[in-house]
């Protein structure tokens, strides 16, 4: 298939009671996206635990998953991006937890050291479960970019994918672009008009960005435009809290640094409070 | 959003009716102003310089609409103490300096000030100020002049001043003690009187000319002296020649010196909150429902205070009861701001002679119940039920203020409200972790009704409140607005009492605004200020009925109505009558209704203008809803006021062939033809030949009523009778139209 974004998915796994959930998430995902799963696991390799994810995936083995356990050994963040860069991993699983206490915030939990620089795509599921959740309403950004075509384009392929029904591009408006000081009745009257046009411009850069997308996958789903006028990257969050939506596609973020993190921006704000599972492109 | 005006022509048509309402205001600025001055102990005239410097700089450069600028109530306690410390050129000296910091605060957009101060602290603020006003008037108003250090042994002493009346033996102290209990005495009962021509006059203008006629009496006709004692006279009133000549210098030789800026702070942070509180509470009564540019005020006021200062005035700001009353006169621009300088300058020039006949408790009773305003018991019982801690904080600054200073005060309020805050919440950390956080998030719903939506998360207190305002400015008040609390874990009582004023104005503006997600914090009950916050009016009607009300119920089951005693929670539908547009109701109760609810009856609490120009009016109404749209207007008994205001620009609609109507009735409206035409012969018949009533249509629907207040059960049941025969006479005529 020509759209076909994600050949080889990764996941991280250790022994924790979220094992059962991540993994059966990661197989579903794997077998409707029809692609290949690799198990990345930190620590010395052993039968015995290759038998108990083997036990784990066995009824999706019956489905047609093809899957291959990995061990790697050294320090986990690095171990794990080792093996992504070796195995041509196009799209890497991590559970996260849904809040960090406050002061892991700038030290980062391994998951998010890892989304930060990871070299492929990156999925945080932040409530796996064994049973599926459908996943019915995706967000995903329409920030001005040149990486936003293809997060809207993987947005679209994983909507499809999932059975998704709607799909919501969040255009993140600057504050700053409105420009214009509300005082009075009279500066409303302007600053209300300059966000119409804003409105409309950012609308009609986005249809341009839905024409690449083939016509199969647009089938079925609903899509919606939302203008926000906010804080880049933390309203789309708010958003997505707010919207109830079950999966948020992002870009990846441009360079993060220590100052990032003390002075948050876009991804770094929606890390900081994870609102659904989510996706990020690179 | 209404579409651009031609707005010199409205300004000139408008213009009669603002110099009219600046007239009026102006004759309370006048005793208020030298009042004011005096409390400061400040020249009296410096209070009229910072009235007529303010009226004209801030009419001309400011950016609100029908607020009126002037000496404050609330500057009293820190000019007092700038006055006492620095003298009184270097207390000019820290006015035109506190003027420079108020136009920095305008340039830097700092108008939301005021909002990073928790209101109950504010309020515990004024309150202290009025305290210190009262505690210090009060004995000049019974002619026992005292001075003490702390401002607190003026209240002590109280008791004292009022015994020791009975031991006056001089005569002219005991007349002096008389012109300040008369004139407090009608200070209190001005607003009880719901006559016209009695209220033509404010309170304190009534005051002078009765003090004024007094002294006149005793000199023509009597050929005596004037009874009061000569040190109780106000003195002191330069010509208008004198004022120029004698400009004062300003003295900055305190300029670094911590006293002079203590006093700078003290004064710019009590002038701007005091002119940003009244700026927001006048734009709800702004009958053409505008916004005020804050800014622009702020750099006005700024400026204004600058001049004032050089020419030895006080500080300007704006002020909320002379804005009432502006209002409530028919002003409607800027220019009777300027108007009621001009008037001033015109009473300075022509009677600063006749000034100094009156006595100086007849003025003091004026400031006397400004205080009692500012801190009066039903203040205290409203925070109270907010709740407790909103006590706490209350009394805290309150008492701080009294026995320390302003600045102290505050501080201490806001640490107080911290405190509670935390440890409501059980600790810091949350939010240290959320305050820098945007967690504000507005959008427009891309639904048909078109909406916009606000959800607010984390904690939403008087810290971060800003951010919420910011997005709630950017609505114009004509739309719709869900405010969902649901994400957000705690709101203080600052921000529902803020959120409720735009309720207010949002539905005055025909917009909605709703609060959403605080039920759960209900039941969790986390949410002690919001909680108590949203049920209004609770505890006002007892189960047991009165005997008016136990007959109301008996008409209502004879006239085949309904009857409910209980206060509605729903007055809205009253908002749309021109009547109500600068009045704010309380509450409807008592209400007769028909099944369809097209015909009720009802008692009606409502309040017209602001603080010490307040008057509280409880009225009996009948609301009729239409079929069909009919034009709105306003008719009533034409009467020596309408002609005034006729020669004020308000026009009165003749009809044709009904001179007697005309001559009798006084009849408004925007549609002139329209109404012409649906005033038909039998309807003006029906008018002429039945007693009086106040008639106001909003195009779907009658408000009819008679005197402004409660009617008996026979005027009820006249009511009753009244109302139907309109209705079938209207009715009768839109069927003859079809």
């Amino acid at each position: 298939m020509e759209q076909q974004k994600f050949k080889t998915v990764g996941i991280g796994v250790t022994f924790s009671p979220n094992l059962k959930a991540n993994l059966y998430e990661s197989a579903r995902l794997t077998l409707m996206y029809g692609c290949k799963l690799i198990l990345i696991h930190i620590g010395d390799p052993s039968e015995e635990k290759e038998a108990k994810f083997k036990e784990i995936l066995a009824p999706f083995q019956s489905q047609g998953l093809t899957f291959e356990v990995v061990f790697n050994t050294g320090e986990p963040v690095n171990a794990i991006l080792q093996t992504v860069a070796a195995k041509n991993i196009d799209l890497l699983i991590l559970g996260a937890l849904k809040r960090e206490k406050f002061l892991k915030y700038y030290i980062g939990s391994i998951a998010r050291k890892i989304t930060r620089k990871a070299p492929c795509s990156v999925l945080l599921l932040i409530n796996p479960s064994i049973e599926r959740v459908p996943c019915k309403h995706v967000v995903v950004n329409g920030l001005e970019h040149e990486k936003t075509k293809e997060a809207i384009a993987a947005a679209f392929f994983v909507a499809h994918a999932l059975k998704s029904d709607k799909i919501t591009i969040v255009e993140e408006i600057k504050q700053q672009e409105v420009a214009i000081a509300i005082n009075d009745d009279k500066s409303l009257r302007k600053a209300t008009l300059k966000k119409e046009k804003l409105r409309r411009r950012e609308d009609s850069r986005i249809r341009k960005l839905l024409d690449a997308i083939p016509e199969i996958q647009q089938k079925n789903i609903s899509v919606n435009m939302q203008p926000i006028f906010g804080k880049r990257g933390y309203s789309i969050g708010h958003y997505a809290l707010v919207a109830r939506a079950d999966l948020l596609v992002m870009n990846a973020p441009e360079k993060t640094g220590f100052w990032d993190r003390i002075f948050p921006h876009d991804i770094e704000y929606i890390l900081s409070e994870l609102p659904t599972d989510l996706l990020i492109i690179q | 959003m209404s579409p651009k005006k031609d707005t010199s022509k409205s300004f000139f048509k408008a213009l009669p009716k603002n110099i009219f309402s600046g007239f009026v205001v102006s004759l309370v600025a006048l005793p208020l102003g030298l009042g004011l001055a005096m409390a400061s102990e400040a020249p009296p005239i410096a209070g009229i310089i910072a009235a007529v410097v303010g009226g004209i700089v801030v009419s001309i450069l400011g950016g609100s609409h029908i607020t009126i600028t002037g000496p404050g109530n609330g500057l009293v306690g820190v000019l007092l103490v700038a006055i006492t410390t620095l003298g009184l050129e270097g207390a000019y000296a820290a006015i035109i300096c506190s003027g420079v910091l108020l136009m920095i605060l305008g340039l830097l957009r700092m108008g939301a000030l005021a909002d990073f101060f928790p209101s109950s602290a504010i309020q515990g603020m004024l309150a202290a100020i009025g305290l210190i006003i009262l505690g210090k008037q009060f004995h000049i108003m019974l002619a026992n002049k005292l001075t003490f250090d702390n401002s607190f042994d003026y209240l002590l002493a109280i008791p004292e001043t009022i015994s020791g009346i009975f031991n006056y033996e001089n005569m002219g102290l005991l007349y002096a003690a008389f012109a300040g209990i008369i004139s407090l005495t009608i200070m209190i009962l001005h607003s009880k009187v719901r006559n016209k021509y009695f209220q033509l006059i404010p309170a304190p203008m009534w005051l002078v000319l009765l003090s004024i006629g007094f002294s006149y009496y005793y000199e023509l006709v009597l050929k005596m002296p004037n009874p009061i004692a000569p040190a109780y006279m106000l003195s002191g009133i330069p010509t208008a020649g004198e004022i120029v000549s004698q400009i004062p210098t300003p003295n900055f030789s305190s300029f670094f010196g911590m006293p002079f800026w203590t006093s700078v702070i003290a004064i710019t942070l009590v002038s701007s909150i005091e002119s940003l509180l009244s700026i927001k509470a006048v734009d709800q009564l702004d009958p053409q429902k505008r916004r005020s540019n804050v800014n622009r005020d702020l750099k006005a006021l700024g400026l204004a205070t600058v001049g004032s200062g050089f020419l030895g005035g006080l500080n300007v700001v704006t002020v909320i009861a002379r804005s009432s009353v502006n209002a409530n006169n028919g002003g409607t621009n800027r220019s009777a701001n300027f108007s009621h300088a001009v008037f001033l300058v015109i009473f300075i020039v022509l009677f600063s002679t006749q000034l100094t006949r009156i006595p100086l408790p007849a003025l003091m009773a004026i400031l006397v119940y400004t205080g009692y305003k500012l801190a009066s018991p039903k203040l205290v019982r409203k925070i109270f039920s907010v709740g407790k801690e909103q006590l706490l904080i209350f009394f805290t600054t309150l008492f701080v203020t009294l026995f320390v200073d302003i600045i102290t005060g505050i501080v201490a309020g806001v640490l107080v409200t911290l405190l509670i805050h935390a440890f409501i919440n059980k600790g810091v950390s949350f939010f240290l972790k959320n305050i820098l956080k945007p967690n504000v998030l507005m959008y427009h719903e891309d639904n048909a009704k078109g909406n916009y939506y606000i959800s607010v998360k984390h904690f939403c207190t008087f810290l971060n409140y800003f951010r919420l305002k910011q997005k709630l400015q950017a609505i114009p008040e004509t739309e719709d607005v869900v405010l969902d609390f649901s994400l957000c874990h705690f709101v203080d009582h600052t921000v529902m009492e803020n959120l409720h004023g735009y309720q207010e104005v949002f539905l005055k503006r025909g917009g909605h605004f709703e609060l959403i997600g605080l039920d759960l914090h209900d039941t969790k009950s986390e949410h002690p200020f919001a909680l108590r916050r949203l049920i209004p009016g609770l505890g006002l009607l007892t189960k047991n009925l009165t005997k008016r009300q136990g007959t109301l119920k008996e008409i209502a089951a004879k006239y085949n109505m309904h009857y409910e005693a209980e206060s509605a929670q729903n007055a809205h539908f009253l908002d749309s009558f021109k009547y109500f547009s600068i009045k704010h109701i309380d509450y409807v109760y008592n209400r007769l209704f028909n099944t369809e609810n097209t015909f009720k009856m009802f008692d009606v609490d409502y309040s017209e203008g602001e603080f010490i120009a307040k008057e509280n009016v409880h009225t009996t109404m009948l609301h009729m809803k239409l079929d069909e749209e009919i034009p709105a207007f306003t008719l009533d008994r034409e009467g020596f006021l309408e002609r005034v205001y006729a020669f004020a620009g308000f026009k009165d609609i003749p009809i044709a062939n009904h001179t007697d109507f005309s001559k009798r009735f006084y009849l408004l409206g925007e549609n002139e033809k329209e109404i012409q035409a649906f005033f038909h012969d039998d309807l003006v018949r029906f008018f002429e030949s039945n007693p009086y009533y106040h008639v106001e249509s909003n195009g779907t629907a009658l408000l009819v009523f008679d005197k402004e207040r409660i009617a008996g059960v026979k005027e009820i049941k006249a009511l009753y009778d009244f109302g139907r025969r309109l209705r079938e006479v209207i009715l009768q005529r839109e069927i003859a139209v079809v």
